[in-house]
């Protein structure tokens, strides 16, 4: 995973609550086998609206998403993550995001950064009267600067530090296959096993 | 789980014990610097469409498959619920279930195909055999994993980088969840459900209420109800925002698992129960927050919304965005009105509908089919509305039709089908038009879930009968009583 200190863009004001990952990437996309290739698919149903904020000009380059809250609520695909990457966010500011969405998004190398809502009517605000003002999502110190807007964002401290070294979990986690194996040898023996295949 | 400020020894939660019991190395540190422990996986399901991308970075790693042995997968979101003896005819869904398939012969992955008698929803598959069993944990690549958390597991769903985790390493590296209890007492009348109850539930704490909590259903009305209807439940925890949901095991649970194909047996199902038996919360144990709800006053739930919060009893008016203080759920209500065309004030059960999905991982098995089979037994289908039947598995399938319940649904005129997600989310052909209104038994009422443009009324199963006599949204309270000796049999 690229390493993440800090990233400025366009931010782009998506004023909704309850943006599920239903929304974010309909299932009729999740065909695919790729990892990859998934911009066409990001919020593909409101994409058709003319209206819709990310066929407006000034965000067409847009790649810091200013979202309502509980944002990626709902289906647990990874696939929201990689459509929101492959279109061009790097990070998503929301004062409540899906359990789910979020982990994901730390794998992947989103910043879901976890804003009060206040602050987040303040940018949208300033969103609104300079449509394609810069925003900028420092992990380091921990803030969002829009403007004249200063905020700070919560993020754990744990994903933190992988975004910002760009660690790879398993790699990570294969480092303690010795713990992994002793915890294996200590297992009840009527613990479930799928083979061999019982049939009822 | 294992709060910081609680020594050893002290009193635990359900989730707590099961967590405790499977850190493999305790990730340290306090409060909000604490890292993660990592966490042993006892099962891990898999299907089609979370998948393929996990194999490939095992491949291209050159990592293993560490368990096969603690691994399932079957196919179902894609699958098609008729003639499935035919090449699927979506060229990109034949190549995802294809996909599957090559993988599964590769890693040596158990593998429940298309036509095979354990084939289904995989959230109906490890119940049935077995494999779901208290104290264990089980994910999957699928949100709905919180449904197996009704055994007293801790079962949750993860993202695709997390199934590929697991596949090569057995483990998880995963924070302490925070505890919830969902206190239910009373006994809940007739007509009424365990679908009414976590529809209220959610109504109540909002989609995001439970967000980095694990619920703990308990009390008498829990205590009372059936497994099935504690998966339907536990299934729902996600839509109120909960990675898991858990009942502690009892007597009913264990009565459900003896003689399952991969249940303990002997002295191993000794050995089990007896463990099984520790695992419920202490009673002096705290948990982080409580919620109370009556189950004497529920009545049945259905929304009227795009998100499973969006709820009301069946007896009341479709509500008005003023009805909400905040200005973000009053702006969510306007949206949600206009794209189910919707007017606020009007009764929900003048609502008409054009299609009754009963199916889902939510509501598809035995139970569900039996109590919605009941109320339709000797009645009339309204003659424009379209029923589909599809069983959570080939085997409920089987089951139901050994019963003639099949013949039931089809004599009232509704579609029997073959096993698998379906029309839940309509990644198969299983889905709404534009504009089409739909009474159904699954989870989430997101919108264009069913179907771009499809409108969604989330029901329970007898909710869901009751409104293909009718037409409109109706419980069965509203029927017609039929003739004396059919509905003796009924009954």
């Amino acid at each position: 995973m690229e390493k993440i200190t800090t990233h400025t863009g366009v931010g782009v004001p998506l004023r909704q609550s309850d943006v599920d990952t239903d929304q974010i990437i309909p299932a009729v996309y999740l065909k695919r086998i790729t990892r990859t290739g998934f911009d066409d698919a990001l919020f593909a149903r409101w994409r058709k609206d003319p209206e819709f904020v990310l066929n407006q000009e000034a965000y067409s380059a847009g790649s810091v998403l200013v979202a309502g809250p509980d944002f990626g609520t709902g289906s647990s695909r990874e696939h929201a993550v990689w459509a929101l990457k492959d279109y061009g966010f790097r990070a998503v500011l929301s004062s409540r995001f899906g359990d789910i969405f979020r982990g994901n998004s730390g794998k992947q190398g989103l910043v879901a950064a976890q804003v009060a809502q206040g602050d987040i009517e303040l940018i949208w605000k300033e969103l609104d009267n300079h449509p394609g003002t810069q925003v900028t999502v420092d992990l380091a110190s921990r803030t969002v600067t829009c403007g004249s807007i200063v905020a700070p964002f919560q993020i754990d401290d744990y994903t933190r530090w992988r975004l910002m070294e760009g660690l790879d979990d398993i790699g990570l986690t294969l480092q303690q296959e010795s713990s992994i194996t002793a915890y294996e040898e200590t297992r009840p023996g009527w613990k479930p096993r799928t083979l061999p295949a019982q049939y009822s | 789980m294992s709060s910081p400020q609680v020594s050893v020894g002290t009193s635990q939660t359900l989730a707590e014990k099961v967590w405790n019991a499977h850190v493999v190395q305790e990730g340290g540190g306090e409060g909000e610097a604490k890292r993660p422990d990592l966490i042993y996986i006892d099962l891990h399901l898999i299907h089609e469409v979370t998948s393929p991308q996990a194999f490939e970075g095992l491949r291209l790693a050159g990592r293993p498959l560490r368990r096969p042995d603690l691994t399932i997968a079957t196919e179902d979101h894609n699958t098609p619920t008729l003639d499935i003896d035919k090449p699927i005819a979506d060229l990109t869904s034949r190549t995802q279930i294809e996909t599957l398939r090559t993988n599964c012969a590769e890693f040596g992955v158990r593998l429940h195909s298309l036509g095979d008698k354990e084939q289904g929803i995989v959230h109906v598959v490890g119940p049935q055999l077995g494999l779901t069993q208290p104290g264990v944990t089980v994910v999957c690549g699928d949100s709905h994993t919180s449904t197996h958390g009704a055994f007293g597991a801790l079962a949750f769903g993860i993202g695709t980088s997390e199934v590929e985790h697991v596949m090569a390493t057995q483990t998880l590296s995963l924070k302490p969840f925070k505890t919830m209890a969902i206190n239910v007492e009373g006994a809940l009348r007739p007509g009424v459900t365990s679908k009414d109850i976590i529809l209220a539930v959610i109504a109540k704490i909002g989609t995001g209420g439970g967000q980095g909590y694990v619920l703990e259903y308990r009390g008498s009305a829990i205590r009372a109800l059936s497994m099935e209807a504690r998966m339907t439940i536990c299934n729902m925890s996600i839509e109120a925002g909960a990675r898991a949901g858990m009942v502690a095991p009892d007597q009913t649970t264990f009565d459900y698992l003896e003689g399952r194909p991969h249940a303990p047996q002997g002295e191993d199902w000794t050995a089990a129960v007896e463990y099984w038996k520790t695992l419920r919360t202490d009673d002096d144990a705290a948990f982080d927050a409580e919620v109370n709800i009556n189950a004497d006053e529920l009545e049945p739930f259905v929304t009227w919304g795009t998100n499973p919060g969006q709820g009301v009893s069946l007896s009341r008016p479709v509500p008005a965005p003023e009805d909400f203080e905040d200005e973000n759920a009053r702006a969510a209500c306007e949206r949600a009105l206009d794209y189910m065309g919707l007017t606020a004030g009007t009764p929900m059960k003048d609502i008409r509908v054009d299609t009754v999905f009963l199916g889902s991982c939510t509501n598809s098995r035995m139970e569900d089919l039996r109590t919605a089979a009941d109320i339709i037994r000797g009645r009339q289908k309204d003659p424009d509305i379209r029923m589909i039947v599809v069983p959570g598995s080939a085997r409920v399938r089987l089951e139901a039709e050994a019963e003639g319940l099949d013949q039931v649904f089809k004599d009232f005129g509704a579609e029997w089908r073959f096993a698998g997600c379906s029309m839940c989310l309509g990644m198969n052909p299983d889905q709404l038009a534009e504009g089409e209104r739909c009474a159904s038994t699954s989870n989430r009422n997101f919108e264009g879930r069913q179907g771009k443009g499809g409108r969604t009324h989330l029901v329970s199963p007898l909710v869901a009968a009751a409104t293909a006599v009718r037409g409109t949204l109706s419980s069965p309270s509203d029927l017609d009583p039929i003739d004396g000796a059919t509905a003796a049999t009924a009954a």
